[in-house]
């Protein structure tokens, strides 16, 4: 299987570069920096150097067993990336962007957010190498993730409050790109998954494949084998590509990213794009989003900030189209219930977002039963969680 | 000859700067949309271009994203937009531009789009987020049903794209005086001509300039360069300023009079 997508950006029929024309040399230009840099020794280095010392990487996988153990079924492995500096997975992409912007010549960074990891991944970025930070983040955002935001303001980032449209993540990122068009010389664009034009969703890929490369090799010392699925949350969808990378070619690993159900999968309540979406454009790519029968983009939702978007990276439509990878969904309530549960029997508080990747790994366990294996990615940490939690808590009682 | 080609003639011939204007479908409501169209074109405006209203207009500033979010509470849409189109067009000289993100376009399917479109009576359509390269099929389509495909061009646009707009573009070409997204401004960009002069090294289609034009002498001074001044968030501004005041259209036609008064004091083309 081909991993690269086509020269013009293409994961079958998904990706492609649909952006406003003045975007469309800087895009270009940034495909030439990043093709550039990807063959670059130095800048590898460079990059491995800061993952190690700064990032804390390899970030372990452990082996959850009390968690499995009220599953009943299968063994459940966590790829530990809430361990890393800043508290998810968003920070080796920052980093691995930030450090090509600086090659770039470009000083001057905007980003947008939806619950704070990306913003507060970038701010850090922008911090350890001195380049200036702009975060456009959705009201509802700022809102559900206050914490989020006071750290992005305490690493000397400047958060924009978005209130357009559903004030969330989709916005943030309209938001990103008016700004990107309007600064666009001195200015990088720091998209914080796989998603938008060519080459981002290839980019944000490779920067996160380090995570599938160390799981890879730690399951299979761990447990003597490959697992038998890999369970990942998927919003935009770049923890999940990630981990999925590095197993592609293991044809027997199952791969299952697990999106947003929220309330209920009717119109508006929910974030699954593969339940309730089809085929069509949205900020620079082609993939499966939510969307009226005017080709309107439809509102989301979930409890989980980093999950409410209409959009899926292009690549996950074509492994899906492929028949490689699987998508399922999580409601809030499982998500939430997941939260505690995780909390309660290892210790650790996971992100909501990948609350839904524990949610649908218990679910999986107990269908799988004890002969199988299951490498879930534990994408972030959950203490930016821990005030919605306790409002979602309180209201269900 | 096609209704744009005879208008941007006319317009030569005539020794003036023409005028496009840029309203939002079914802003502020589907019925005054249409009063408004009608208004603009006995103001002289020379050619409508009709926004299609779009959930997430990322290339848009405030002033045409609130035209949207008004237009879409309206009940407006991409069918609605035709069907006005369809409305006016025989009560109407000047000819109409639909200007669409693409995702709308998708959803409807591009031949259904390309038939309606030519049903309806558009004479060209600019798709803001499809840049040259993903357009191909997108140009025959509309270029099988006579309808003309208009191409943006920025200030960042290199001459070899240049050369593939001119190539594949009809009707005319559309320059983006700044980098940016639309809004009004005090004064033309000072990059305006050079954008012009390097995009007529490349063709013989008329030129039209937009994205920051608001006033008369705004509209004489792009006419020494280009053939058209596009006027957009400073006309959205006017509608919706009035709100909705009985005056409204009245408002309307007397601002787009205005923005032609200085369009007809100008009896030398610069560079007929």
């Amino acid at each position: 299987m081909r991993r690269d997508p086509d020269t013009r950006g293409y994961f079958g029929e998904f990706g492609g570069r649909y952006v406003p024309e003045t975007l469309v040399e800087p895009v270009e230009e940034l495909e030439r920096a990043y093709f550039a840099v990807r063959e670059d020794a130095a800048f590898a280095t460079e990059l491995n150097r800061l993952l190690k010392h700064y990032v804390g990487r390899p970030t372990p996988v452990y082996e959850a067993t009390r968690l499995a153990a009220e599953a009943g079924g299968a063994r459940i492995f966590l790829k530990r990336e809430d361990l890393t500096h800043t508290g998810a997975h968003k920070i080796n992409n920052a980093l691995g962007q930030a450090l090509l912007a600086a090659r770039m010549g470009k000083r001057r960074i905007v980003a947008e957010t939806g619950a704070g990891q990306h913003g507060v991944a970038s701010a850090t970025a922008c911090a350890l190498l001195g380049l200036e930070c702009h975060v456009y983040m959705g009201a509802e955002d700022m809102d559900r993730q206050a914490l989020n935001v006071f750290r992005m303001r305490l690493l000397g980032a400047e958060v924009h409050r978005v209130d357009a449209g559903s004030r969330t993540l989709k916005d943030a990122i309209n938001e990103a790109m008016r700004d990107w068009v309007t600064n666009v010389a001195g200015t990088y664009y720091l998209l914080g998954s796989v998603l938008g034009p060519h080459p981002y969703p290839l980019m944000v890929r490779e920067f996160q494949s380090v995570i599938g490369r160390e799981a890879r090799a730690q399951f299979l010392e761990l447990a003597g084998r490959l697992p038998t699925a890999i369970v990942a949350c998927v919003g935009g969808g770049s923890n999940a590509m990630g981990i999925f990378d590095a197993f592609i070619e293991d044809r027997g690993v199952r791969l299952i990213g697990v999106e947003a159900g929220g309330e209920q999968i009717i119109r508006g309540r929910h974030a699954a794009r593969f339940a309730g979406g089809s085929a069509g454009v949205l900020q620079g790519t082609r993939t499966f989003i939510l969307q009226d029968d005017d080709g309107n983009i439809e509102l989301t939702h979930s409890i989980s900030a980093g999950l409410d978007y209409a959009a899926v990276g292009p690549e996950h439509a074509w492994l899906r189209a492929l028949g490689r990878a699987e998508y399922a969904h999580v409601s809030d309530a499982e998500a939430l219930d997941a939260f505690q549960r995780l909390a309660r029997l290892e210790g650790i508080l996971p992100a909501l977002e990948s609350a839904h990747a524990i949610a649908y790994a218990s679910r999986l366990a107990r269908e799988l039963g004890p002969s199988a294996t299951l490498l879930v990615n534990l994408s972030g940490r959950g203490d930016k969680d821990v005030q919605s939690v306790e409002k979602a808590i309180a209201k269900e009682r | 000859m096609s209704r744009l080609a005879e208008t941007f003639r006319r317009i030569k011939a005539e020794g003036r700067p023409g005028l496009v204007t840029y309203t939002t479908a079914g802003d502020p409501d589907l019925a005054r949309s249409a009063a408004i169209l009608e208004a603009l074109d006995r103001a002289g405006a020379d050619v409508l271009e009709v926004g299609v209203p779009f959930s997430d207009p990322l290339a848009d500033g405030p002033v045409i994203q609130r035209a949207a979010e008004r237009a879409l509470a309206a009940g407006s849409s991409l069918r609605a937009a035709l069907a006005l189109i369809g409305q006016v067009r025989p009560k109407i000289s000047a000819p109409v531009v639909l200007f669409s993100y693409a995702n709308p376009l998708l959803r409807m399917g591009l031949d259904v789009f390309a038939a309606e479109s030519a049903r309806a009576g558009v004479d060209g359509v600019l798709a803001l987020d499809l840049p040259i390269e993903e357009a191909g099929g997108f140009r025959d389509t509309l270029a099988a049903r006579g309808v003309d495909t208009i191409f943006l061009l920025s200030p960042t646009t290199t001459e070899a794209r240049i050369r593939k707009a001119a190539e594949l573009g009809s009707g005319f070409l559309y320059g983006i005086s700044r980098l940016g997204v639309t809004g009004a401004r005090d004064r033309v960009a000072s990059g305006a001509a050079d954008l012009v002069r390097r995009i007529r090294a490349h063709t013989s289609l008329p030129i039209a300039l937009g994205f920051g034009i608001s006033r008369p002498e705004h509209v004489a001074e792009v006419g020494v360069y280009a053939d058209a001044a596009v006027v957009g968030s400073a006309l959205v501004s006017v509608i919706a300023e009035a709100g909705t005041a009985p005056d409204l259209v009245d408002r309307v036609e007397q601002y787009v009079r205005w923005l032609r008064g200085a369009a007809e004091g100008r009896t030398q083309h610069a560079h007929a």
